[in-house]
């Protein structure tokens, strides 16, 4: 969670996954989109200016194993990139997002070893034309594991993909957040085991268990 | 030089601070416990509970407002069991004093979570939501009605000896005669405000943004309404007052406390600032030793008998 500074007025702590961490200089960084107020301060502070961060928060994703698929739609890229450095076992990331303006990363900037990125983009504007729902029926066969993150719909469909592959998946969900540790059940999302908080027993999930609405 | 005594004593409850984390955004407590220094708070008033395990409303459930946020949590619980089980041996002696705020969809079910309660080890008061909707009244609040106010508190008075405050409904057109319901069905002291009923619209989906179409509001954009009502409560009854709505700093603080509360609580402020009971409590001192006041006391009300006679 991070706190904004109080000359902002009062508003919520955004929850944020971590999109990279060197945990010799004690760093991480964080990988967002401008979405509303709290994000354009965050966008408008100045260099060396301090945040209050609380974390990390939750359960993050099981270990990777060898032949792990990573889908990342739009911003959703943060906690995939961090899980992607985590090892360097052949793995594949697929990237996708309406238009190559919201790949907000180029694959050569994350520069892991034996990772092969797959880009999509709905406008053909960068990579493949078309969604990662699209790509991930030639890779699923050849994977062990699925990990994704990205807008809700996406999500949903990937579930379904890989379940129906037979490839156990990992899904990492956001929702609008106020304490991030667990204790306000403001976060809630719809599971087969009844409502869980998405900021402490999340954010992420065995994709089998996550309830979508839609 | 004057040393501020901080200590208020809120229906029998001896606390040691007069800052209080409300019902609802602190949970059951250990989620904080774990995170932040509680240390500043004189007590928790843990979130409702009901007699049977409540799943709460569908998502989303949270939304920011101008200077404010709604929420329908939808008074979530793992009922009375699991809670006296799970959650209560984890506070006691974590938590400085322990307040449980209890629900019900009917008056039987206050009762039994009341009784639950009475006698159990670590529970030092209980308050009373009373903004639940009452199921067998067509969903209407509990709170919003005198004479329904007076039955369920007296309800619950039966079932137990330990300090008693009711959380009043601010959804109502007259404070005043709830709070005065509340008094004479046996209540210890008053809480106040809970939410204000609102709702926001999703433009780009064209529904209402929460999962539950209403939701209540809190946060400073509540402040001055929360305040003109304890004032008025604290002109209607003659039980001290636990004043909470939209509280950020140890002024807001005082003008609860100048209002007539003896005590009061956080809510929406710790989600902006875990941190925040420890920064009132000292502003609070800070206040007391400027202006040579001893104990809160000496100002309780102050404002409803003409202020400072040199101010």
């Amino acid at each position: 969670m991070t706190y904004m500074p109080p000359e902002y007025g009062h508003l919520l702590p955004r929850p944020f996954s971590i999109f990279s961490a060197d945990r010799e200089k004690g760093e991480v960084s964080i990988l967002f989109e401008v979405r509303g107020r709290g994000t354009a301060l965050l966008a408008g502070m100045r260099q060396g200016a301090p945040v209050k961060l609380l974390g990390p928060l939750g359960a993050g994703f099981p270990a990777l194993q060898p032949d792990s698929l990573l889908v990342a739609g739009g911003v959703g890229l943060a906690p995939l990139a961090f899980l992607a450095a985590s090892t360097e076992q052949r793995r594949t990331l697929v990237y996708g997002a309406r238009t190559a303006k919201q790949l907000v990363c180029s694959p050569a900037e994350l520069g892991l070893p034996n990772l092969t990125v797959v880009e999509a983009t709905e406008d053909g504007s960068r990579g493949k034309r078309g969604t990662v729902t699209d790509i991930l029926p030639g890779l699923l066969p050849g994977s062990r594991a699925l990990f994704a993150c990205g807008p809700q719909r996406m999500l949903a469909a990937v579930k379904g993909q890989a379940l129906q592959a037979g490839v156990p998946a990992w899904i990492s969900l956001e929702e609008r957040m106020a304490c991030g540790i667990g204790a306000c059940l403001g976060c809630a999302v719809q599971t087969s085991g009844g409502y869980r908080r998405i900021c402490r027993d999340g954010p992420v999930f065995p994709a089998g268990e996550v309830l979508f609405n839609d | 030089m004057i040393k501020p005594d901080l200590r208020v004593n809120l229906c029998g409850i001896g606390l040691e601070s007069p800052v209080l984390a409300a019902s609802g955004p602190f949970g059951y407590g250990h989620e904080y416990l774990e995170r932040v220094d509680c240390s500043a708070l004189g007590a928790i008033v843990v979130k409702g509970i009901s007699a049977q395990p409540w799943a709460g409303n569908p998502p989303p459930r949270l939304a920011e407002t101008a200077s404010g946020m709604l929420n329908s949590i939808g008074l979530q619980n793992p009922g009375l069991e699991r809670f006296l089980a799970e959650d209560l041996p984890l506070l006691k002696g974590a938590a400085p004093r322990i307040i449980v705020n209890i629900v019900g969809c009917d008056i039987d079910e206050y009762a039994d979570v009341a009784a639950g309660l009475d006698g159990a080890e670590g529970v030092d008061g209980l308050e009373i939501n009373i903004s639940c909707p009452n199921l067998k009244a067509g969903g209407v609040a509990f709170g919003t009605d005198p004479a329904v106010t007076y039955r369920v508190v007296s309800a619950v008075r039966r079932q137990t000896a330990l300090p008693l405050l009711v959380k009043l409904s601010p959804n109502v057109t007259d404070i005043k005669v709830i709070a005065r319901a509340a008094e004479e069905a046996g209540a210890d002291g008053i809480s106040l405000i809970n939410t204000l009923s609102g709702m926001l619209i999703d433009t780009e989906t064209g529904r209402p943004l929460l999962g539950n179409t209403f939701g209540g509001l809190s946060g400073p954009a509540v402040l001055p309404a929360a305040l003109r009502m304890a004032w008025q409560a604290a002109e209607a009854v003659d039980i001290p007052l636990l004043a909470m709505g939209g509280i950020t700093s140890a002024e807001d603080a005082l003008q609860f406390i100048m209002a007539g509360a003896r005590a009061v609580a956080v809510g929406t402020g710790l989600f902006y600032d875990p941190e925040l009971p420890g920064k009132i409590v000292r502003g609070l001192a800070g206040y007391m030793e400027e202006h040579n006041i001893n104990t809160l006391g000496q100002i309780e009300g102050i404002a409803r008998r003409g202020g400072y006679a040199n101010g």
